[in-house]
């Protein structure tokens, strides 16, 4: 176990190294522009193993100045909207995901980007902010209004602070986690109304360029819809001297290549999209078409790639040798044949084997048990590395309303308990705070890791159920980040000269990959009173049987009696009432009075 | 209340009812029938009507086109079946994945406490193969199930063939949104409980099955199909689950809609419904239906494959495809279309369906009885109780103070207590006339309560854990063994030491016997009425049986003809008419012979349906009912 706080402090420093240590020679300014700001677009195809495709958008803005001095008035490419927000908020960093859909990384591979479903926002503030809940509460408040969402939904009820599972992708001194807040929204919808927003922020829009193929109406005809904008700031060059701003958004899609091929999962750009690239964004400095065209199985030619490519690429992505055939539309000679660019790709032979490669690492995560009172959170982590143990940082939050009991909390590895190495827990506060629970676990090589925890489900205020409270409430995805072990050694390789989808998440070395993943968000139904009609009749009987059982609990506990006409004289009636007052003063309680009148004895 | 209070009133008012008592429990008891059997009239049972706004307006536009891929692929499955011998596992999964779901498949095994020789089955193994359609778009949080079970000979093939034919399509369409689960369960309800037990990761019974399983998040409607034949001419609907638990009624009304829409016929109950109401014919045919129902709700056994869904608070029906000798016939597109309209309305709910009545019965597939309409009849039978028990308190003793009802119990509670009151008091004249009377102590009801309750217990454990050594010692199989057990524990009972109470001070005594019925009567009184709220029709049946000997048995009088009545009341006995009147509804008469062999076989499956599923009548009836039944024995025999 000594090894459990070393790889947890490998993971610590990785954000802090990583781009620092990374960041090279600065890319060479855009046609026309000034120095300081640079655009480079990049769409990355890859057939999935389960036959979808997945196209991953990556449009990336540098800005060679200093937002946060806020002295920053003219802005070119960088967008002045999200500019601002960061000068005013203190955003040292500033993540946010929208998604529509859940990746399966089990038989689609490891995402090019996790998101989980619904809108996930964390952000890092400079630790000038004077007081970050309000900053925060702000942020999410302008961001809701800028992207259309939600985000105004985030309080301090689904708001956390991990410890270890975020830590900065950009430079950064030091790594405070107070500054940090992360918060996900696994209900939310996203839809055209969060794309347009979005599209704005390009520089090009979605008049030239890549863009032109983001048409909402094929976007949101597939399985898997994911968007994201990055802000974080880098190296300006490799001394490290001064700082330069990235602005990075990306767009994930996942299209269902069965439904529309009747079977066939060949596809081109036209059918995806319904248009063709015919230019790059003349703003852009690169702007490049990446294929996945990496061959399965040792078996080359098994599909073709139409027209020929500019060029091909070879790299490490995430464990894995990969080959790409690269498009560059800057190249003149491309355009040269034909007016515009459909990529298409053909399989030669129709794939039929069912043996799907899993992923090394992959999660699920279920609830178990029935009935409306207690349950479990089961979390199954498979590592299905043949050989090589790597530790996992898993991240929960749980909202208020499912109270953990952490006793029960097990780690369940190959039948025997794994102990985590590390553990954050912070309990819940009715109404406040969600639970948050952190923990470092080791996964064995080959070995599926079961995590459990057992929760009540509380019974909420009637005022605080959801409009529909029979859909159930939603508890947000675990969050698993790992390094994990590659099967092929990487090559350091300059980040500034390679693909933009390899270079968010930088490797801390040759033999090792990160990877953040999430799970599915889970639906829990929780004791919920019947808000109709026979409710109002359940209420109404209950008081009519309460009054009955009143009267009917009297008559069982009371004795009567009948007046029997005084026959005593005065001195009796005298007797009786000394002795009925030194009853009360003695405060004897059970008293028997059988003389006058009809007499109670209360018991 | 006020008049209860006043004690002229109240004295006057228990007069009144020691006076008619007999009379009372007359009326109450007949007014409980004829409530129950008024309730198949159209007053009491009202139209059904939908009440889930997510399934009611909008009729969605079903264009399931493949009829003959799914007879294709029935036959396909049929002969792969028969090669395999068995459910062909590869040929599924390799078809499914064809069609591209997520395949997953799961091995489970479960050794039976005794041999189940009507299906002729000890340990079983099996695997349940299911097939999950993502729905695009949506994380996997809710899910719906087509299941349909894989039983052994060429049953079935059809239903399988056209949920695969289902699934093709469904496959190719854009707007699921929750999850759609295809499966297909070995060894029916065995696998159907495996499947369900593994996919909420519970161990409720001793089930074994192994593997991580794709899951789909919380199920929110299940449907299971049966079908044996090309064509169907109607289709019946089961809707009793275990322990009878019912789905919710829109279930069974989308069902119903859908039938409508696509003109086909459906029954309930085997009971295609009668468009006249009004005759006397039609109110005997849905007064056989609503019987049936309660019938096969009262035996607490799962009608279909549904029946387990409902314990995981998943609302769930079973649909078969009947093909009898009826005109017009309906091909497989046509029921394809019919569960594809369920499906999409079920897609299109926001919520669990909760708008409509859980607790119901059906005299036919239009009408229902809610719990509120049927609740009285069985209050009449309690009444009754109510009543005896407060004739037992005040009634055959007028003592010097006239006593009401329930005082009897108070004083049995607060025996002590009164009687340091009233020597406190001064009142020495009433402390006299109590102490007086033997008083039966508590004590003396120890005794009866014990042996009743140990009885109980010996039914409920010795026949399965004693079938071993039955087997050594008598020439019987296992199954017979268990089965001769319980009826030989069962008449035991009777002849237990019943008169231990003798022994005891003021043992013996009319008192004593008061006080043993009036605890006999107050706790039938009770467990029936939370039988009642649980499984109406066990509370009913057992009710309309056990109340008038219990409110009728006394060691005095005529103790042969309440002994005879007293046996007759009897849960077996029950059963056992119950089994007759089954087949009598059903219009297949059983003869003396048959009805017997039913009854083994309905006590050997009592007693599966506990071990398997965790059906709940048979510790119900031997845990409570039996050692109830027996305190009244107890009284009977009480000098």
């Amino acid at each position: 176990m000594a090894a459990g706080p070393l790889l947890l402090l490998l993971l610590l420093l990785l954000g802090a190294a990583g781009p620092g240590a990374a960041a090279a020679a600065a890319a060479g300014p855009g046609p026309g522009l000034g120095p300081g700001a640079a655009l480079r677009e990049e769409l990355l195809l890859r057939p999935l193993p389960a036959g979808d495709v997945a196209a991953a958008f990556q449009f990336r803005t540098r800005w060679d100045a200093d937002l946060r001095r806020g002295a920053v008035s003219h802005y070119r490419l960088f967008p002045k909207a999200l500019g601002q927000l960061v000068a005013a908020q203190g955003v040292r960093e500033l993540h946010l995901a929208l998604t529509q859909g859940f990746w399966r990384t089990r038989s689609w591979g490891q995402p090019p980007l996790g998101a989980p479903a619904g809108a996930e926002l964390w952000v890092w503030f400079q630790d000038t902010v004077p007081d970050v809940d309000k900053a925060w509460k702000e942020l999410s408040n302008i961001l809701s209004g800028i992207f259309c969402a939600s985000l105004n939904f985030i309080d301090s009820t689904n708001t956390v602070t991990p410890t270890a599972s975020f830590k900065p992708l950009g430079l950064a001194n030091g790594t405070d986690h107070r500054l940090l807040r992360y918060a996900v929204l696994p209900r939310e919808v996203v839809c055209t109304e969060n794309l347009t927003p979005w599209k704005k922020l390009l520089p090009c829009g979605s008049k030239a360029g890549l863009a032109v193929l983001l048409k909402a109406e094929r976007l949101f005809h597939s399985s898997y819809h994911s968007q994201a904008v990055h802000i974080r700031p880098i190296c300006r060059d490799a001394s490290c001297l001064a700082v330069s701003w990235e602005l990075r958004q990306t767009l994930t899609v996942v299209f269902d290549s069965f439904t529309s091929g009747q079977g066939k999962k060949d596809w081109s750009l036209f059918k995806m999209f319904s248009r063709t690239l015919t230019d790059a964004c003349p703003l852009a400095s690169e702007s490049k078409v990446y294929v996945d065209i990496s061959p399965k199985n040792e078996e080359k030619e098994f599909l073709e790639v139409t027209p020929t490519p500019t060029s091909v690429h070879e790299a490490v992505v995430q464990g894995d040798k990969r080959t790409y055939a690269v498009y560059d539309l800057l190249s003149p000679s491309l355009f040269n044949s034909s007016r515009s660019l459909n990529v298409q790709l053909k399989w030669k032979r129709p794939q039929d084997s069912q043996e799907l490669s899993t992923p090394v690492l992959h999660a699920q995560r279920y609830v178990s048990g029935y009935g409306l009172q207690t349950g479990e959170i089961s979390t199954l982590v498979h590592n299905t590395h043949p050989y090589r143990a790597f530790p996992v940082v898993l991240l929960e939050t749980v909202p208020w309303y499912l109270r953990l009991y952490v006793h029960t909390l097990t780690v369940i590895t190959k039948g025997k308990e794994n102990k985590p190495s590390y553990i954050h827990y912070q309990p819940a506060q009715d109404r406040k705070r969600p639970h948050l629970l952190e923990m470092l676990i080791q996964l064995p090589a080959n070995s599926v890791t079961k995590i459990t925890i057992q929760f009540e489900r509380a019974l909420l205020k009637w005022t605080e159920y959801t409009p529909d409270p029979n859909h159930g409430f939603y508890v947000s995805p675990s969050v698993l980040s790992a390094l994990v072990p590659s099967v092929v050694a990487m090559k350091d390789v300059d980040v500034e000269e390679s693909p933009l989808f390899a270079s968010l998440f930088p490797s801390s070395d040759g033999s090792s990959y990160f990877v953040r993943l999430y799970t599915e968000p889970l639906l829990v139904n929780l004791p919920t009173p019947d808000f109709s009609m026979p409710y109002n009749v359940i209420c109404l009987t209950c008081t009519v049987v309460a009054v009955c059982y009143g009267s009917f609990y009297n008559l069982l506990t009371r004795t009567f009696h009948v007046e029997e006409p005084s026959r005593g004289g005065l001195a009796k009636r005298l007797a009786n009432i000394i002795q009925n007052l030194e009853r009360v003063c003695n405060l004897q309680s059970l008293p028997v009075m059988r003389r006058a009148g009809v007499k109670n004895e209360g018991h | 209340m006020g008049l209860l209070s006043d004690p002229h009133c109240r004295r006057a008012l228990s007069r009144l009812v020691v006076r008619l008592n007999t009379p009372l429990c007359v009326l109450s008891y007949v007014a409980g029938l004829g409530w129950f059997l008024a309730m198949a009239l159209p007053p009491l049972a009202p139209r059904t009507y939908m009440s889930e706004n997510a399934m009611g307006s909008t009729m969605v536009e079903e264009q399931f086109p493949h009829g003959e891929r799914a007879l294709a692929y029935a036959r396909d499955f049929a002969a792969q079946k028969k090669k395999a011998g068995g459910i062909p596992v590869a040929w599924l999964e390799k078809t499914m994945w064809g069609l591209g779901l997520e395949v997953y498949k799961q091995p489970f095994a479960r050794t039976l406490p005794f041999p189940d020789e009507s299906r002729e089955r000890y340990m079983v193994k099996g695997t349940n193969v299911y097939g999950i359609l993502r729905a695009p778009r949506a994380a996997s949080t809710e899910s719906l199930v087509l299941s349909v079970p894989c039983s052994e000979g060429t049953q079935n093939s059809q239903a399988v063939g056209l949920m695969l034919a289902l699934a093709a399509y469904f496959r190719g369409q854009i707007y699921w949104a929750k999850d759609i689960i295809f499966l297909v369960n070995e060894h029916d309800l065995l696998g159907m409980e495996a499947w369900l037990e593994a996919y909420h990761d519970v161990n409720v019974t001793e089930m074994q099955s192994s593997g991580t399983l794709g899951r789909a998040g919380a199920i929110q409607a299940a449907v299971a199909l049966e079908l044996s034949s090309d064509v169907v001419t109607s289709f019946d609907v089961a809707v009793e689950g275990l322990n009878g638990q019912l789905p919710n009624l829109d279930l069974v009304n989308l069902f119903h809609a859908f039938c409508q829409k696509n003109g086909l016929l459906c029954t309930i109950q085997g009971k295609l419904q009668r468009s006249d109401w009004d005759t006397l014919p039609a109110y005997a045919h849905s007064l056989q239906t609503l019987l049936l129902m309660v019938l096969k709700q009262g035996s607490g056994r799962p009608q279909g494959d549904h029946g387990l869904f409902l314990r995981y608070h998943i609302e769930a029906i079973t649909v078969r495809g009947i093909n009898s000798f009826r005109q017009y016939k309906y091909d497989m597109t046509t029921v394809g279309k019919t569960l594809e309209g369920m499906f999409r309305k079920l897609n299109n709910l926001l919520e669990r369906l909760h708008q409509s009545y859980f607790f119901y019965l059906l005299p036919s597939l239009s009408r229902f009885v809610s719990i509120g309409v049927y609740m009285p009849a069985f209050g009449f039978l309690i009444l009754v109780l109510v009543l005896k028990i407060s004739l037992l308190g005040g009634g055959p003793r007028p003592g010097p103070r006239g006593l009401h009802a329930l005082d009897l119990w108070m004083q049995l509670n607060k025996c002590e207590a009164a009687s340091a009151e009233r020597l406190w008091d001064g009142d020495q004249g009433a402390a006299h006339a109590v102490a007086e009377e033997p008083r039966p102590g508590l004590l003396a009801l120890v005794p009866p309560l014990l042996v009743c309750h140990a009885a109980g217990l010996a039914l409920y454990l010795l026949p399965v854990l004693g079938q071993r050594v039955a087997t050594q010692h008598f020439p019987v199989s296992e199954a017979e063994a268990v089965v001769l057990t319980l009826i030989a524990i069962y008449v035991a009972g009777m002849a237990l030491p019943h008169s231990a109470h003798r022994a005891l001070p003021g043992g013996g005594s009319d008192r004593g016997w008061m006080t043993l019925k009036l605890l006999a009567l107050l706790y039938l009184a009770a467990q029936l009425s939370c039988a009642a709220l649980l499984n109406f029709s066990l509370g009913f049946l057992l009710a309309a049986t056990m109340v008038p000997a219990a409110a009728a048995v006394r060691p005095t009088g005529p103790r042969l003809v309440l002994a005879a009545l007293l046996v007759l009341s009897t849960p077996a006995v029950t059963l056992l008419l119950g089994i007759f009147l089954h087949r009598e509804l059903e219009e297949r008469p059983a003869g003396l012979a048959e009805g017997w062999q039913l009854f083994l076989q309905a006590l050997a499956e009592g007693l599966l349906q506990h071990h398997l599923y965790g059906a709940l009548p048979f510790p119900f009836l031997a845990l409570l009912t039996y050692p109830c039944w027996l305190l009244l024995w107890n009284v009977l025999c009480w000098k």
